[in-house]
């Protein structure tokens, strides 16, 4: 009689699916981080003087920190000098179109599945990649201009909308908010920007890939994207990157501004590299996201996070103008040696703030788990409300699950509610399943998706299903 | 239909089952009762294919099959269908889609269409009439919130909608109170016909009182030491497992 | 009076006892009351310096000299609060701690089942009761308990053979009233289920609103294999009145067990719960409502120890503040190493109306097996402005729409109550006291 294991390892034994390396020649600074390094990146981007002075006090900023260790995720020390902070795939020449983009490269989104083509134009997503450190090719321009929004990568934004950029950077994030924003904030090389003017609701998903390729590199990327008055935009995230044997540093910065009844759905699919079964390689993710909401204002983070050998990362809303919304939708999934702590931080300011959280953990192989999350609520925040439900989900049992929620009240006429469960998925529900005469891997998948069923309902469609099959990919072979 | 021969089974080296014989035939309702730790469980276990059992000796043919060599699903899809003693949870699993899939997989299997929404809904509708279920339970998630009355109650409507050839129930009546017994024994008699067979393992007599066996087994000690009609339930319920074990025993050393 | 000079009076009054209790006790329960007096003595009235009695300050208790009560006749028109229209049932009435044959009444009981009193069982069947009493409320560690054993003297037991349905509830019903100085009563209740047995079971306690008085209770349940209890304890004491319970339930394979515990009145009450799930397929259920005002305290201890594979529990606690009272509630949960498939489920909900009242709310999990589903949720907070808001959309005045909400919120527990007249009672006794303050905002 076969049993579920024998499924179970076959899928087990399945390769990152995105674990290819694009042969695309590079430009690159040399490995190291200093002053020189920093001038050096907004030197290649012909950026304003301005944005290099913010760079370097940044940089200075970063100098005099230290690297956070309340986290509980582990990992060798990160040798900083030796990284190479910015490499761009070598323009052939000045690109005029799609077209012209690098076919080794668009081969790679292709194989990724990311829109990239006109042809993909039915799928309505407007998507800017972000290739190593460089945005490489931004769809629907002109559709979304004729709107007013403004979507591009973020260097073009600081040549050509300095003044919006200038007038958002560092207001929700500061440059010396923490070790890795301070770090990302003197070195990032590229990233999105999107400006979406007051009223307009932006007609289509917009959507960024990050893809990491080139051998020791760090991404170091930056989004910022301002909702003006009324105005409302889903945005949609994802990254892969390719096997590699080392730890890649990947240190991003995501700011939001909410204005005035603005809305912002902010959605992530990561997929980085998690590295191999025995915990070799895989990308060490350590982001800061954080969006700031006034007045009437909604802001929405949802995060699948499969990949990465290590993740750390709270995207956390400011509840700053009366009446503004916050809501964090979050499935993390550690399988074999990953190590997950995440989490998000929901800050009332203003009165009758409302914020939901509701986070799914999964921990499968030798995979820890960790959330961690803030709800504070401020004196002069009165009537607020929130709601957390974190839920742990185990597979086997060398794997662990770890809530770490922090309440802050100090409003009498708020409401905190939490509420916390730890399960199992055991080799009883399966069976049970299979009694019912479903496949193993069907038992499972119907398992883990009913578990993650409140998160992926926030996903825009395309993304859900997308989620749904990479979570079943990043699990299979954990049960059994 | 169903012919266990000389079946032995263990549970982490523990041998449980030290040689069942038990033959079933379409038609028939065979009680098989028995102590705590007598092995009853196990054996719904194992006719189910629970991975934790491993099967040392003996074999079980099921429609001309050997049972032992599919693998659960299969069992399922060939008509075998465990009421589970204790109801698995999945959360976030809406009860109607799960059945649905699991129809569609059982349906398939015997070579019939699948059924598209409507077309299940219609079915479900009508069996849940038949064990007096709340319809909003089709809409929860499976089992989760549900009481321990809905819980066995929804195993039954299960089978109902399954239309299974072999039905095992596991202590279907531990933790029902009197009328949610009645309710459940009604829909398993209404599902009783020629060509089906049912085993209903169980500690208790008082479930017999509603479904009434042909045969009762009593098990000890992983064997069956006595099988008599229905009368001998009600034999146990006045004398307790003690006079048949010491009985059986005896028998077993002689 | 000081707490030395309290243990003394206890002491003293228990040893001029003894001669009386010769004559009426079983010889079994002597030794049984002098070890309990002397941890009573030993272990003394719980202080806030206890762990489990850190919010709950006692001290009033241990400084009034109550006094034992005498046997007094009152009428029937006294226990008529008590009554619950429409609801057919066996009915067991005891007034300051004494059985009253006068106004209790039978109901259809079933074979074999025994409804009666503790003082007439230790006279006449003391077999009935040895096997069960203090074997679930243990007084090594509860200095309250001990009392209790020490002095109890009477109370219902109930005890219903296997394989029966009781078809009409039981109401024991516990009255104290006092002519002046403030009296104490030990109620001793002893409910013991047989095998595959069903039975409803209604604890009620009060007395005239004004009166001071102490009731020190200890229930003992034995639910057997395949039993299904319900079992609904209503409190409503004299508001200048003292109320200490200890409940302790021990279940079998398979029992389904449900309690519903309202509390309503009492200057200061606490409510110890404990369960303790000893076999398989245990289902457990433990719901509350409270209700204080004024100054009042009301403290809950909850403790479901999970000792099996299999078991469930389910517990809600709900409770609602006003004025400058205060509420305790602790809920534990105890999953042992062997109860593998446990399923916990703990909720607390407190309404705060108004901004002196008080909650400490302490869920507290002990989870030492790994295959497991334990959560448990807390909410402390107001009224909800949304919902406050969207009834008053539809028209419907503040002081309704703020009333609806409080009822809602309330009516959820009693709603779990099977007994429908028993249900309507409630309802019309939750109407009666919802703090008006919430009612106009």
């Amino acid at each position: 009689m076969s049993t579920s294991t024998d499924t179970i390892e076959q899928l087990a034994t399945q390769e990152y699916k995105y674990g290819f390396v694009t042969d695309v020649e590079s430009e690159i600074v040399p490995r190291g981080l200093s002053e020189a390094t920093v001038r050096a990146i907004s030197q290649k981007k012909n950026e304003p003087e301005w944005l290099l002075e913010w760079r370097l006090r940044a940089f200075r900023a970063w100098l005099e920190m230290a690297e956070p260790a309340w986290h509980n995720v582990h990992y060798p020390a990160i040798d900083y000098q030796d990284i190479i902070y910015y490499s761009a795939p070598k323009p052939k020449k000045q690109l005029a179109s799609m077209d012209e983009v690098d076919p080794e490269i668009r081969a790679t989104f292709k194989k990724l599945g990311i829109p990239l083509d006109e042809q993909m134009r039915l799928s309505g997503i407007a998507v800017d990649a972000v290739f190593d450190s460089v945005s490489v090719a931004t769809t629907f321009k002109d559709k979304l201009k004729d709107l007013g929004i403004i979507f591009c990568s973020f260097s073009e934004a600081v040549l050509e909308h300095p003044d919006l950029v200038r007038q958002y950077l560092g207001t929700v994030v500061p440059h010396t908010d923490n070790f890795f924003a301070a770090l990302n904030s003197a070195v990032f090389s590229d990233g999105s920007f999107c400006y979406v003017p007051k009223g307009v609701r932006c007609p289509m998903e917009l959507s960024t890939y990050f893809r990491i390729n080139a051998k020791d590199t760090g991404q170091f990327e930056r989004t910022l994207l301002v909702a003006d008055e009324g105005a409302f935009v889903s945005y949609l995230e994802g990254c892969t990157a390719p096997i590699r044997d080392e730890n890649q540093l990947h240190a991003a910065v995501v700011e939001l501004v909410a204005l005035d009844g603005a809305t912002i759905k902010y959605s992530t699919v990561q997929n980085w590299y998690p590295g191999n079964k025995d915990g070799v390689g895989g990308i060490y993710n350590f982001v800061t996201k954080r969006g700031k909401a006034m007045a009437n204002a909604k802001i929405t983070w949802t995060q699948v996070e499969t990949g990465s050998a290590i993740t750390w990362k709270y995207p956390s809303c400011i509840l700053q103008g009366d009446n503004a919304v916050g809501e964090f939708y979050s499935v993390a999934v550690t399988n074999n040696m990953q190590q997950a702590d995440t989490g998000t931080k929901m800050v009332h300011l203003g009165k009758n703030t409302r914020s939901t959280i509701v986070s799914k953990g999964i921990s499968a192989g030798k995979g820890q788990n960790t959330y961690r999350g803030l709800v504070k609520i401020n004196k002069g925040a009165a009537g607020s409300r929130n709601y957390s439900q974190c839920d742990s989900l185990l597979i086997g049992d060398r794997c662990g699950a770890h809530t770490f929620p922090y309440i802050e009240v100090k409003n009498p006429s708020s409401t905190v509610e939490h509420e916390a469960s730890t399960s199992k998925i055991g080799e009883d529900q399966i069976f049970y399943l299979r009694q019912r005469g479903l496949s193993t891997e069907d038992a499972v998948n119907m398992i883990v998706n009913g578990f993650c069923k409140e998160v992926f309902r926030e996903l825009p469609m395309e993304f859900a299903v997308e989620a749904q099959k990479l979570l079943g990919i990043s699990l299979e072979g954990s049960v059994g | 239909m169903l012919q266990i021969t000389n079946l032995h089974a263990r549970v982490d080296d523990k041998s449980i089952l030290r040689g069942i014989n038990l033959s079933v035939k379409a038609g028939e309702v065979h009680a098989i009762m028995g102590p705590n730790g007598s092995g009853k469980s196990t054996l719904a276990g194992v006719l189910a294919g629970r991975d934790a059992y491993e099967v040392t000796d003996g074999s079980v043919t099921y429609k001309g099959q050997d049972l032992l060599e599919l693998d659960p699903e299969e069992r399922a899809r060939e008509g075998l269908f465990l009421a589970f003693q204790y109801p698995v949870e999945i959360p976030g699993v809406n009860n109607a889609y799960f059945l649905k899939a699991a129809l569609n997989a059982v349906r398939t299997h015997r070579g019939q269409p699948e059924l598209d929404a409507m077309e299940f809904m219609a079915l479900v509708k009508d069996k849940a009439k038949l064990l007096d279920m709340d319809s909003g339970l089709l809409s929860r998630p499976v089992n989760e919130g549900f009481s321990g009355g809905e819980k066995k109650r929804n195993e039954i409507f299960q089978m109902a909608v399954l239309e299974p050839t072999l039905c095992v129930l596991d202590e279907t009546d531990s933790g029902l109170d009197i009328d949610a017994l009645r309710i459940v024994a009604e829909g398993v008699n209404a599902l009783r016909s020629p060509d089906r067979a049912v085993i209903v393992v169980t500690h208790y007599q008082r479930l017999l009182n509603y479904i009434v066996p042909d045969f009762v087994h009593v098990l000890s000690e992983g064997r069956i030491i006595k099988s008599g009609g229905k009368e001998l339930a009600l034999e146990l319920e006045d004398k307790g497992y003690g006079w048949i074990e010491a009985d059986g025993a005896a028998v077993a050393r002689g | 009076m000081a707490v030395a000079e309290a243990h003394d009076l206890y002491r003293a009054r228990f040893d001029a006892l003894a001669a009386r209790r010769e004559a009426t006790d079983p010889i079994w329960l002597a030794p049984i009351r002098a070890r309990a007096m002397q941890r009573f003595v030993a272990l003394g009235f719980p202080t806030t310096r206890h762990e489990e009695w850190r919010f709950t300050n006692i001290a009033p208790i241990a400084a009034t000299a109550f006094a034992e009560p005498s046997i007094t006749a009152v009428d029937r028109s006294t226990i008529a609060p008590f009554d619950v229209r429409g609801m057919s049932c066996t009915r067991l009435v005891f007034v300051n701690g004494h059985f009253s044959e006068a106004l209790s009444s039978a109901g259809a009981l079933g074979a074999g089942v025994r409804a009666t009193n503790l003082a007439t069982v230790l006279a006449v069947d003391p077999g009935l009761v040895d096997p069960y009493i203090t074997r679930c409320a243990s007084d090594e560690d509860q200095a309250l308990v001990a009392l209790n054993t020490a002095f109890a003297h009477d109370g219902a037991v109930i005890h219903v053979p296997a394989r029966t349905v009781v078809p009409d509830p039981i109401h024991v019903i516990y009255l104290s009233t006092t002519s002046g100085a403030p009296t104490v009563s030990h109620p001793r209740t002893t409910i013991v289920v047989g095998d595959q047995s069903q039975v409803k079971i209604i604890e009620s306690y009060g007395g005239p609103d004004g009166e001071v008085y102490f009731t020190n209770a200890v229930t003992e349940v034995v639910g057997g294999a395949g039993s299904h209890v319900e079992h609904v304890r209503v409190q409503r004491e004299s508001l200048s009145a003292y109320h200490v319970a200890n409940t302790q339930v021990r279940l079998d394979r398979a029992a389904v067990y449900a309690q519903h515990s309202f509390v309503f009145g009492g200057a200061l009450a606490r409510n110890d719960i404990g369960a303790w799930l000893g076999a398989e397929g245990i289902h457990c259920t433990l719901n509350g409502l409270y209700l204080a005002s004024g100054t009042r305290l009301v403290d809950t201890h909850t403790a479901i120890d999970h000792a099996k594979p299999h078991c469930e529990s389910h517990e809600v606690y709900k409770g609602m503040l006003d004025g400058a009272s205060r509420g305790v509630f602790n809920g534990k949960i105890f999953v042992r190493l062997d109860a593998q498939k446990t399923d916990a489920k703990q909720t607390n909900k407190v309404l705060l109306l108004s901004d002196d009242a008080t909650i400490n709310t302490k869920p507290q999990l002990e989870i030492f097996a790994d295959d497991v589903k334990c959560t448990h949720g807390a909410t402390v907070g107001q009224l909800d402005e949304t919902q406050l808001f969207y009834l008053r959309a539809r028209g419907i005045g503040e002081a309704q729409a703020r009333a609806m909400l409080v009822h809602a919120f309330a009516s959820e527990v009693i709603d779990h109550v099977s007994l429908e007249p028993l249900r309507d009672s409630l309802e019309s006794t939750l109407l009666t006291l919802l703090p008006k303050a919430a009612l106009i905002g």
